[in-house]
C-alpha cells in the first residue's frame, strides 16, 4: 500500500510572531520555520504503518516556496521514501492545496492520504476535507487512532462528545490529531541518508492547477491586549456586572 | 529555572556569519558532506534531544546523585540517566564525529562542539558519561593497534561501551610524574595492573555493557618521573564476559556534578593491554588533551548560557522596586528588575562572556578540524599553533567566566537563587569543578605563559597577534569599529611589552613567570574576546537592514558593553603583572599565620 503524506512549512511553534507594520500579514522574514506539528504526526503515522508492514511506500509532498525542500528532507529523515515539491511563490489557500493534492494523488494513486488536521499558522482545518471531496474519497478527520485493513481503514476520531470510530473504504483521506502518536526524534545518520533520497520538483502549472488566491486578506492585527480583571465580592455583584457592564445576561 | 532553549540563532551567527565554517569545512578531505544544511539539521536534532530529554533530568539528578552498593561494587545513576543514554545512542550521537571506518558519521569538531555546549547547558553531569567515552575513543583511535581498534572502537562509537581516563592517584593529580600504579608483564603480551586511581569520572555506572578504562601505569623497569609512564587499556569485562579485577571502591561526595559518578578505582592485578609505545603514555594521553580541555571550557560556556537563560526570564518577571528614572510599569506593583542598571550589569556580563566564548570555541574547533584534515602542511601547522596557544586560554578563561556568570545568575534571583528548587545554585556548584580538572586553571596559565609563549620566544603568540594587527589595519578609520580598534591596538602593544618584561625577568628569577601566569592568561583572554567582539560587531553592522536588525543591534550593544565594562579589567591585570613576583615570595612560609 502506498501512503501519500502532505507536509507544510510553517513558522516554528516556539516563535512569537509579529504582525507586519502595514498590517498586511505576519512577518515571517528571518523567522525559524519548521514542519507543521500535525504534519509531523501524519508522517510518523505513515512511518509506523510501514514499520508494521502495512505500507510499502511513503511519498511526502509539500507545496510552496523552494525552502519547503528542507521540510521534505525532515520527513525523509523521519522515514519517508521519496518526496515531491510543488514549487510556487504564490500564497496557497486550502482549496488550492487540496486541488494540488488531488493532482498529485491522481498521479501517485496512493491508498491513503494522511494530512495534519490543520496547520498552526492559519489554523484553517480545511485542506484534508476539501481534498477528500475533490478526490471523491472517504474521509476520517481528527484521527487519534488509525487501523488499516486490506480494503478498509478504521479511524478513531476526536469529536466533541468523546471518540467515534468510523470504517472507511480505501482509498481514503485521514487528518491527524494531536493524540494520534508522538513523532520520533530523527536519528542523525538518517539526516544524511535523507539527502540521498529522491526529491522530485514540479509546479502548479505542470500539474495543471490554477492556484490563484480566491480569498483576500483585508487586515492582520494582533489580538487586543487583555485588560486586568476585577474581583467581585459575591455572586450578586457578579450577576449585576454581567447584566449592566458586560450586558451578556 | 525555565526550560532550556538551545541558542540556535547564535550558533548560526557564529558558525555561518562570523567564523564562516562553510568556506573551509566542506573543502577538507573527508568533510565534503558536512554542508550547512547538514549542520542545521544536526543542531536542531541535538537541540531537541537536549531540551526535551536531558534538561528535564538535571535538577532531580542533582538531588539523588549516584548510589554505590559496596557489596556488589555497582553504581546506579539517577533516574532517567540510563534511558536518556540509550536513546542518545539509538539516535547516533556518540558516533557524530567518529571515524566512519568504525561506524562513525565522520562529522567535524566544528559541529560536535556546539552539540557538546547544548549538553553542558542542559545536563553537565550526564554529558560527562559520553564525554569521557569520547576521550577513550580518541586515545585508542590515535594510538591503538589495528586489533585494539577493531575490538574497542565500534563499541565505543555505537555507545554500547563507555570509557574513562584514569590518571589521578591519591598523592598526585597535577604532577603525574609521581604516579605509582604498576604494570607487570604477564608474558603473553598482556599486563597485570595494580594500583589505586581516584576521582575517575564515569568510573563505574549502569549505563553501558562494558567500561573501557584507559589507565596510566609504570612498567617494572620504567624511568622515574613522567618519562616512565605507559598507557593501558583495562576493560571492566574481558572478551569472554568474565570480570576483570578493576572495581569501584567508593564514590566521592561532591560539591557539584553529583549525578556523575566520581569513582575510586582499585586495580588488583587487572589485565591490561599496552597502548602506544612503552613509557610514552603521557604523550599518548596528551594528543587529545587540546580537545578535552576545550571540552572542559565548554562546560563553563554551557553553564553560563543556562544560567543566563534562567536569570533573564526571572529578571523580566520579578517585580521589585521602581526604576530610578521613574516607573516603567505603573500598572504593576513594582517594575521588573531588568530595569535596574545593576541587574543589567549581571545579565550583560553573562551574555557578553557567553557569546564571546561561543565564538572562541567555534574558532578553535575549526582549527582542530584544519589541523586534522587540511591537505597543506603549513595550514595544519598554523592551525595547530593557534590551538596550542589558545586552548589553555579557552579552558581557564571560559570556566572562570562561566563560574562568574553562574554566580551572577544566582544573584539575579536574590534569595531564591540560594534555594535549590530554582536550579540556579546547582549551576554554580556544577560549574566549579571545571576550573579544577583537566589541569587546574593555575596550571593552564603556566602552560600558556611558560610553554606556549616563552618557550618558543613568542612565535605562536605573534602568529595570533598578527591576525589581530591585520584586522586593526583593515579597519583603521572605520568609525563603527573605533571603540574596538584603539583599545585593541593599545592592548597588543601592552601585551608585547609585558611578555617581553616577564621573559627578561624570568631569566633572572623563574618565579616571575609563575607569579604573572594567571593574570597573563586573563589578559590574553581579553585580547581574544575583544578581537572576537570587534569581528562580531563588524558582521553585525554589515548585516543591518536585512530584516533581522534586532538581533544585530543586540550584538552591537553587547559588544559595546563588553568593551566598556569588562575589557577594562586589562588595566588591573597589567598593573598586577608589573607587580612581579617579589610581593608573593617575600613572606616567609613560617609567617603566613600565627
Ligand atoms: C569531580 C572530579 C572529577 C575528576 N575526573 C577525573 C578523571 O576522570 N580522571 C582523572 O584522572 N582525574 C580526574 N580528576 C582529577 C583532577 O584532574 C585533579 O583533581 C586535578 O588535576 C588536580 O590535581 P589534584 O587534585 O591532585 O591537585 P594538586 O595537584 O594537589 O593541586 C593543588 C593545588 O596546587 C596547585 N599546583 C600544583 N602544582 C602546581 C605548580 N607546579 N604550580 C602552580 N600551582 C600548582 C594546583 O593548581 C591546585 O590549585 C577529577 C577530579 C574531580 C574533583
Ligand atoms: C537562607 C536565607 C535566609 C534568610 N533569612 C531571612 C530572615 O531571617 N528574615 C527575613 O526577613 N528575610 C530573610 N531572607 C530573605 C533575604 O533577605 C532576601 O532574599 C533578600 O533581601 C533579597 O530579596 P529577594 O530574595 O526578594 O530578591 P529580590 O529583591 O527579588 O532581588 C532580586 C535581584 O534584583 C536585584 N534588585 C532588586 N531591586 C533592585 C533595585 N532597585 N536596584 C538594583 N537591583 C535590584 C537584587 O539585588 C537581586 O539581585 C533570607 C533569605 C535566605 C535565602
Amino acid at each position: 500500500m502506498k501512503v501519500l503524506v502532505a507536509v507544510k512549512r510553517v513558522v516554528d511553534y516556539n516563535v512569537k510572531v509579529r504582525v507586519k507594520a502595514d498590517g498586511s500579514d505576519v512577518d515571517v522574514a528571518n523567522v525559524k520555520m519548521s514542519m507543521n506539528p500535525f504534519d509531523e504526526i501524519a508522517v510518523e503515522e505513515a512511518v509506523r504503518l510501514k514499520e508494521a508492514g502495512k505500507a510499502t511506500e511513503i511519498v511526502v509532498v509539500s507545496m510552496g516556496v523552494k525552502q519547503c525542500e528542507e521540510t521534505l528532507r525532515t520527513a525523509l529523515a523521519m522515514g519517508a521514501d521519496r518526496a515531491i515539491l510543488v514549487e510556487t511563490d504564490t500564497e496557497l489557500q486550502p482549496l488550492a492545496v487540496a486541488k494540488l493534492l488531488k493532482a498529485v494523488a491522481d498521479k501517485e494513486q496512493p491508498q491513503l492520504l494522511i494530512v495534519g488536521k490543520q496547520a498552526i499558522d492559519d489554523d484553517a482545518n480545511q485542506t484534508g476535507q476539501m481534498a477528500a471531496a475533490l478526490l471523491g474519497w472517504a474521509q476520517g478527520t481528527f484521527a487519534s487512532k488509525v487501523d488499516v485493513a486490506a480494503e478498509t481503514v478504521d479511524v478513531t476520531r476526536e469529536i466533541d462528545g468523546g471518540l467515534e470510530t468510523v470504517k472507511l473504504r480505501l482509498p481514503a483521506v485521514v487528518t491527524a490529531d494531536l493524540r494520534l502518536n508522538e513523532p520520533r526524534f530523527i536519528k542523525l545518520p538518517n539526516i544524511m541518508a535523507a539527502k540521498k533520497k529522491p526529491l522530485e520538483k514540479t509546479s502548479p502549472a505542470d500539474l495543471g492547477v490554477d492556484v490563484t488566491p480566491r480569498l483576500k486578506t483585508l487586515k492582520v492585527a494582533e489580538p487586543a491586549k487583555r485588560s486586568a480583571g476585577i474581583k467581585v465580592a459575591n455572586a450578586a455583584e457578579l450577576v449585576a456586572k454581567l447584566k449592566n457592564d458586560a450586558k451578556v445576561l | 529555572m525555565p526550560a532550556y532553549k538551545a541558542p540556535l540563532r547564535d550558533f548560526d551567527f557564529v558558525l555561518n556569519e562570523l567564523i564562516k565554517v562553510q568556506d573551509i569545512i566542506p573543502a577538507l578531505p573527508g568533510y565534503e558532506e558536512a554542508t550547512q544544511d547538514i549542520f542545521t539539521s544536526y543542531l536542531e536534532a541535538a537541540a531537541q534531544f537536549c531540551e526535551s530529554e536531558l534538561a528535564p533530568l538535571n535538577r532531580q539528578a542533582d538531588e539523588e546523585g549516584c548510589q554505590f552498593d559496596p557489596s556488589t561494587k555497582a553504581v546506579t545513576t539517577p533516574p532517567g540517566f540510563k534511558e536518556a543514554y540509550k536513546q542518545y545512542c539509538e539516535l547516533g550521537f556518540p558516533a557524530l564525529d567518529c571515524d566512519p571506518t568504525y561506524g562513525g558519521q565522520g562529522m567535524p569538531k566544528s559541529l560536535a562542539f556546539p552539540v557538546m555546549e547544548m549538553q553542558c547547558s542542559s545536563n553537565v553531569a550526564w554529558s560527562m558519561y559520553p564525554g569521557l567515552s569520547h576521550g577513550a575513543y580518541a586515545a585508542i583511535h590515535a594510538h591503538g593497534t589495528p586489533e585494539q581498534k577493531a575490538t574497542y572502537l565500534p563499541r565505543l562509537v555505537d555507545g554500547s561501551w563507555t570509557g574513562t581516563m584514569c590518571l589521578t592517584e591519591p598523592h598526585c593529580g597535577t604532577d603525574l610524574g609521581l604516579l605509582k600504579t604498576r604494570a607487570e608483564p604477564n608474558g603473553d603480551g598482556s599486563y597485570s595492573i595494580t594500583g589505586t586511581k581516584i576521582f575517575i569520572s564515569a568510573g563505574e555506572h549502569d549505563m553501558s555493557d562494558n567500561i573501557i578504562h584507559l589507565v596510566l601505569a609504570r612498567l617494572p623497569d620504567a624511568p622515574k618521573d613522567v618519562k616512565g609512564i605507559s598507557l593501558f587499556i583495562v576493560p571492566k569485562y574481558h572478551a569472554d564476559g568474565s570480570r576483570n579485577p578493576v572495581a569501584c571502591g567508593s564514590l566521592e561526595h561532591k560539591m557539584g556534578i553529583k549525578a556523575n559518578a566520581t569513582a575510586v578505582i582499585n586495580l588488583d592485578g587487572a589485565k591490561g593491554y599496552l597502548i602506544g609505545e612503552a613509557n610514552k603514555g603521557l604523550s599518548c594521553m596528551f594528543t587529545m588533551m587540546n580537545a578535552a580541555r576545550l571540552g572542559c571550557g565548554m562546560q563553563g560556556l554551557g553553564i553560563g548560557e543556562a544560567s543566563f537563560q534562567g536569570a533573564l526570564a526571572y529578571a523580566r518577571e520579578r517585580l521589585q522596586m521602581r526604576a530610578l528614572t521613574g516607573a516603567k510599569c505603573p500598572d504593576k506593583a513594582a517594575d521588573p528588575i531588568i530595569v535596574h542598571p545593576d541587574v543589567r550589569r549581571m545579565l550583560l556580563t553573562q551574555k557578553a562572556y557567553t557569546e564571546a566564548g561561543r565564538a572562541l570555541t567555534a574558532l578553535l574547533a575549526l582549527q582542530l578540524d584544519i589541523e586534522d584534515k587540511h591537505p597543506d602542511a603549513a595550514a595544519r601547522q598554523d592551525a595547530a599553533d593557534l590551538v596550542a596557544l589558545l586552548t589553555p586560554v579557552a579552558k581557564a578563561f571560559m570556566t572562570d567566566n562561566g563560574y562568574e556568570a553562574a554566580n551572577m545568575g544566582m544573584q539575579v534571583f536574590g534569595g531564591h537563587g540560594f534555594i535549590r528548587e530554582w536550579g540556579m545554585e546547582q549551576l554554580v556548584r556544577d560549574c566549579r569543578i571545571s576550573q579544577i580538572y583537566e589541569g587546574t586553571n593555575g596550571i593552564q596559565a603556566i602552560d600558556l605563559l611558560g610553554r606556549k609563549v616563552l618557550l618558543d620566544q613568542g612565535q605562536k603568540l605573534r602568529k595570533f597577534t598578527k591576525q589581530i594587527h591585520q584586522f586593526c589595519q583593515a579597519n583603521e578609520g572605520n568609525d563603527k569599529l573605533a571603540e574596538y580598534i584603539a583599545p585593541l591596538a593599545r592592548l597588543m602593544k601592552d601585551v608585547g611589552e609585558v611578555t617581553m618584561g616577564i621573559g627578561m625577568a624570568s631569566l633572572q628569577n623563574k618565579d616571575e613567570a609563575g607569579a604573572a601566569a594567571t593574570d597573563y592568561l586573563r589578559l590574553i583572554g581579553h585580547l581574544s574576546y575583544a578581537w572576537l567582539w570587534a569581528r562580531m560587531a563588524e558582521v553585525a553592522h554589515a548585516s543591518l537592514g536585512q530584516g533581522d536588525d534586532a538581533f544585530y543591534q543586540a550584538k552591537i550593544a553587547t559588544g559595546r558593553f563588553y568593551m566598556a565594562k569588562l575589557f577594562p579589567e586589562v588595566h588591573t591585570l597589567l598593573a598586577r603583572i608589573k607587580g612581579g613576583a617579589a610581593p608573593l615570595m617575600a613572606l616567609d612560609e613560617e609567617h603566613f599565620a600565627f
